[in-house]
């Protein structure tokens, strides 16, 4: 007992160190040309790349007017629609049928079920350039901060990894590091300057 | 608990539905009681405030015949139409009593075209009872008193009677024998737009489908069939499963399948997905679509194929061609899909059954049930309520009958079945999946000298009616190419099918063998205008010169469509099938966006030679077309080792209202001009709309695509 | 135990929390003019209303509309028939009639929020919802007749 107490304890200052590690790297980065880390970086963003270019990712970063569905990435089946705010049409919104979680019937679901906005859009896009996008404000981009945050905290983000059963009944395939693989690598590759292939 | 309260009294409709929420469970009623109303005839009770009950022994499951039927009677009746209610005829007493209703099925578009003479002459009946005892009353002659309004009057004297006031004494008359029965110009009712008796139930919710049935102590089942057609339960673990909230029973169902109970549905279907079953789906390893798909193009040259109609000698004719034509179609299995899913409710007791069935054939339901529980038909009764849906799937296919009281037997209280979307769709009984291939030849003027058709494919009678085969032979396999309905001049023709039934069990399916036939039929017909050099109207207008119905309906299809003179952009293609003794004629126009079909706009022109609710008749061919659209891009059922392989409307699409196209439909009913024989309209709109449309993407492509779904088929570079 | 409202009227029921709201209305409530098509929001039969907007209840959690507001068909026409109700009868939309619950529940949440949709919002609309009859192109009329007082969408 006193042992996992231990264990929390040290996992949380750990986590608590690095994000502050990672914060205090970013923001000093910002702006910054080059780093002696880039190679470091170059090859944690290799590793993050197929995470974010996997279809339970890809499939809600559209550039499309709808959304997409299953490892093929066909488009979202009953032309469904993105809609205005990216959370479905005026009457028949994501939450109409996706649900607070996933549902066994094998239709996902999660708190707000929604498309990652136009301007987030990864598709059509090659690794360098949604590496690019991720910080880049005019694409939506985030602060570095958020980014983490976004990457290994989020609730949608999470679902990739809990992504449930498909209408078939067989398990959806997720990306093949693991969650807390990924939160790193992205605390990782911020830490050692945050660098994208060209 | 006692919440709410709201009831529905239906106007027309016949339909009392009282909702109770929280306390009292009330049934849905189709049928009001009638048994303290005076009975005119079988078909005919009537109330004392006039109110009309008319029997209706069919099933309506979206056709209309709820309206229809009683039309019919009605226009003879001369009642105040706005006083008729609908019911279901009781099936039990169809049994016991040397069926007063007469023929109870619902299929082949039979409901108007089988008994319109019949429930005419019904009407006649009760309404020349209803005059003769007025008449008696005032002691004056009967020719001098008139009926009409729910009123028999008599002008001399100006006085009348309410229907409701003669009822009770003219029921108590002598049924006539001799009633005349109205000229087609005389008629007042029938084929005036009426609405539909039960549109107002199924806008507010109202309890009328076999699914909403709601019994005191009633308990409800999920069931589970072998996933392999054809195979058997070995045997289930359910102690840990009946340990389950809710669960009640955990029991076998026959051989194939097995069922959990409990107290609500979605507690017995959360049971039954964990329920642990060894099955045995040894008899159908191997039976694979594609194994099939061979078996089947084997039988176009096998020893076993039978010859149906014959004109001339096809062989000599091909063999002196100057030039053949020779091409192989293709269609698959495909599933029903009724949207409510097949749902049946039973109540077994000591020597007796109670079944409340969405049933296209209560005597059908009541032979099945009997035979299972082993009880004789008259201890069965069948209480029919609406199908949600119905297309064939519910008629001699009565496996969810037997199902529902093999568990109700072995429970002590009602019990509600209702299958999951993904039990219905893998354990139905298909469109039977069919190739043909067809040979014509044509002489060195080009004209047509011979046509041969070849069928291989799976038999419906020898899946649901053995006896109907004639020494071994289907002949409905060849429905579309028959002595009756083959259409076309051909100076030598012939159709010959083999039988290759396989471990998918097949079943009528709206159009039946139409719907393949129609298709490989009309298809052909546009390759072969091709070889004669005639466009798809001229040829076809060639081949039906003797026929004037059929030119009339092509004709008008043609010009109502404007044939010929699509914009830039847009394809039109074209068909003609006779089904069921009614003609039509489609014309279907697409366009192609980025190599997908995108249907604009159906014109369809049908002669039934009587129209009893027109706007029932537009309304079947909208639906038919529908279908026929849906299941020409989408639709088919695939099978490895048995299991089928599609399970909702994910894999199994059907038409969503952006794909839906703009339906005109012309009804254009020769009245007696041609004969006597009322057409159907349930299934007539379907056949013509697969040729037509794949007869339109030639026009867009210049590509044949003789294998449907057209998903199959790459439009863009295909060859 | 869960509790919220059905078409005005406070609820408990003692159902497990993951029972789909679907099978509460029908098998505890007694309410079945909310349908069962598919079970998997595919075909749109079992749509209601939870806080004035569309949801399928087949696979909504009784757990998650905690003292949420629900309006079914049988709730649906506050004082009479709802107008897309009348509508219906006038078009005669129904055949068998099993998915237009849905149709019309469908069908309010969008004049509600769009009184006067134009096609394409019909379309995005009701393409969840199946109807095996093939009544769409009434359903449409219908959709058009409560909105604009005309069946072509051209105001009267």
């Amino acid at each position: 007992m006193i042992r996992n107490w231990t264990f929390t304890v040290t996992a949380l200052l750990l986590v608590t160190l690095g994000m502050m590690t990672a914060t205090f790297l970013a923001t000093s980065l910002r702006g910054q040309a080059q780093t002696p880390d880039t190679q470091r970086s170059l090859a944690y963003f290799d590793r993050i790349a197929p995470v974010l270019q996997h279809p339970r990712c890809m499939n809600c970063h559209t550039s499309t007017d709808f959304p997409r569905q299953g490892d093929d990435s066909h488009p979202h089946i009953m032309n469904v629609k993105r809609g205005a705010e990216d959370l479905g049409t005026a009457a028949l919104q994501c939450s109409t049928c996706h649900q607070k979680a996933n549902s066994a019937s094998g239709v996902p679901g999660n708190e707000v079920w929604h498309l990652a906005p136009l301007r987030m859009a990864w598709e059509g896009l090659s690794a360098g350039d949604i590496c690019r996008s991720l910080t880049d404000p005019a694409k939506g981009g985030m602060t570095y901060e958020r980014l983490i945050a976004h990457m290994a905290t989020d609730h949608l983000v999470a679902w990739a990894w809990q992504p449930g059963n498909d209408l078939a009944g067989k398990p959806r395939s997720t990306p093949l590091i693991s969650h807390g693989d990924f939160g790193q690598l992205v605390r990782d590759w911020v830490a050692s300057g945050a660098a994208c292939p060209s | 608990m006692m919440l709410s309260r709201r009831n529905f009294l239906f106007g027309a409709s016949g339909v009392t539905g009282g909702i109770v929420l929280g306390s009292a469970k009330v049934l849905a009623q189709v049928a009001e009681n009638s048994d303290q109303i005076p009975e005119i005839t079988v078909w005919v009770a009537i109330k004392p405030d006039d109110t009309t009950l008319i029997r209706v022994a069919r099933t309506d499951m979206g056709q209309g015949i709820f309206t229809a039927l009683p039309m019919l009677v009605a226009e003879e009746l001369e009642c105040d139409w706005s006083k008729v209610r609908a019911e279901y005829a009781d099936t039990n007493r169809n049994v016991t009593s040397g069926k007063p209703f007469g023929n109870m099925v619902t299929s082949t578009s039979i409901s108007v075209r089988d008994s319109h003479e019949y429930l005419r002459r019904a009407g006649a009946q009760a309404r020349s009872m209803l005059v003769a005892e007025a008449a008696a009353r005032w002691r004056v002659p009967i020719e001098d008193c008139t009926a009409g309004n729910s009123l028999v009057s008599h002008r001399p004297s100006d006085r009348s009677f309410r229907f409701g006031e003669l009822a009770m004494a003219a029921a108590r008359r002598l049924v006539p024998e001799n009633v005349a029965l109205k000229a087609p110009d005389q008629w007042t009712l029938i084929g005036t737009k009426v609405r539909r008796h039960d549109a107002l139930p199924k806008v507010v919710g109202a309890p009328i489908y076999a699914s909403d049935v709601d019994l005191p102590n009633m308990l409800h089942a999920a069931v589970a069939a072998c996933p392999a057609l054809g195979g058997k339960q070995r045997r289930f673990d359910a102690g840990p499963v009946l340990r389950m909230p809710g669960v009640t029973h955990v029991v076998p169902v026959g051989d194939t399948a097995v069922a959990v109970v409990a107290r609500s549905w979605w507690q017995a279907k959360k049971a039954l997905d964990r329920l642990a079953v060894e099955w045995d789906e040894a008899p159908a390893q191997g039976s694979t679509t594609d194994a099939m798909q061979q078996q089947f193009r084997e039988g176009l040259d096998a020893d076993d194929i039978a010859s149906g109609h014959a004109v001339g000698d096809v062989e000599a004719a091909l063999s002196n061609a100057a030039r053949l034509l020779e091409a192989e179609f293709e269609v698959p299995h495909l599933a029903h899909a009724t949207m409510e899913p097949q749902t049946c409710t039973a109540h077994v007791t000591a020597g007796r059954a109670d079944v409340w069935a969405p049933t296209q054939n209560g005597e059908g339901t009541t032979a099945v049930v009997a035979a299972t529980l082993g009880l004789d038909p008259s201890r069965v009764f069948v209480h029919k309520l609406h199908p949600g849906g119905g297309f064939g799937r519910r008629g001699l296919a009565q496996d969810w009958a037997r199902m529902s009281v093999q568990i109700a037997r072995q429970v002590d209280r009602p019990v509600k079945m209702v299958w999951s979307r993904e039990e219905d769709m893998t354990h139905d009984y298909y469109r039977p999946m069919v190739v043909a291939r067809q040979t014509a030849g044509f002489d060195a003027e080009g004209k047509l000298i011979g046509w041969k058709v070849r069928l291989s494919g799976s038999s419906i009678a020898a899946s649901l009616s053995p006896r109907w085969l004639r020494d071994g032979v289907d002949y409905a396999l060849m429905d579309g190419f028959s002595e009756e309905d083959f259409p076309y001049a051909c100076p030598a023709f012939q159709v010959a099918c083999a039988r290759r039934d396989t471990v998918v069990p097949v079943g009528f399916w709206r159009g039946v063998n139409l719907s393949q036939n129609g298709f490989f039929r009309e298809a052909f017909v546009d390759e072969m205008a091709v070889m004669r050099g005639l466009g798809p109207l001229e040829f076809r207008r060639e081949l039906l010169a003797d026929n004037a119905r059929a030119l009339d309906v092509l004709d008008t299809c043609a010009e109502r469509a404007g044939w010929g003179k699509a914009e830039t952009g847009r394809y039109q293609g074209l068909a003609i099938v006779e089904g069921d003794h009614s003609w039509c004629a489609q014309v279907v126009e697409i366009s192609l966006e980025q190599d997908a079909i995108r249907v604009h706009r159906v014109v369809c022109v049908v002669d039934p030679n009587f129209v009893v609710n027109p706007d029932i008749t537009v309304a079947q061919m909208e639906g038919g077309i529908v279908q026929g659209l849906a299941a020409a891009l989408y639709g088919r059922i695939t099978v490895v080792d048995g299991r089928v392989q599609q399970r909702n409307f994910h894999d199994y699409p059907f038409l969503r209202m952006y794909e839906m196209p703009r339906i005109e439909v012309h009804l254009v009913p020769s009245l007696g001009k041609y004969g006597d024989q009322w057409g159907g309209i349930g299934e007539t709109g379907l056949p013509p709309v697969a040729p037509a449309l794949v007869n339109a993407v030639f026009a867009a492509t210049g590509r044949r695509f003789r294998s449907l779904p057209l998903s199959l088929h790459d439009l863009g570079s295909e060859q | 135990m869960a509790s919220f409202v059905v078409n005005g009227t406070t609820v408990l029921v003692d159902v497990d929390p993951d029972t789909p709201l679907l099978w509460v209305l029908r098998d505890h409530l007694h309410l079945p003019g909310t349908r069962f098509g598919c079970g998997a929001a595919l075909c749109g039969c079992c749509t209601v209303h939870v806080d004035g907007e569309a949801r399928r209840s087949c696979l909504l959690p009784v757990g998650d509309i905690e003292g949420r507001s629900v309006t079914t068909i049988e709730g649906l026409g506050t004082d009479g028939l709802h107008p897309l109700q009348s509508a219906w009868l006038e078009v005669d939309v129904a055949q068998c009639g099993y998915c237009q619950s849905g149709q019309i529940m469908q069908a309010a949440a969008l004049l509600k929020a769009i009184p006067q949709p134009t096609d394409q919002d019909i379309d995005d609309a009701m393409t969840g919802n199946l109807c095996r009859c093939g009544t769409y192109q009434r359903v449409r009329q219908a959709i058009k007749l409560a909105a604009f007082g005309s069946i072509d969408g051209v105001p009267r």
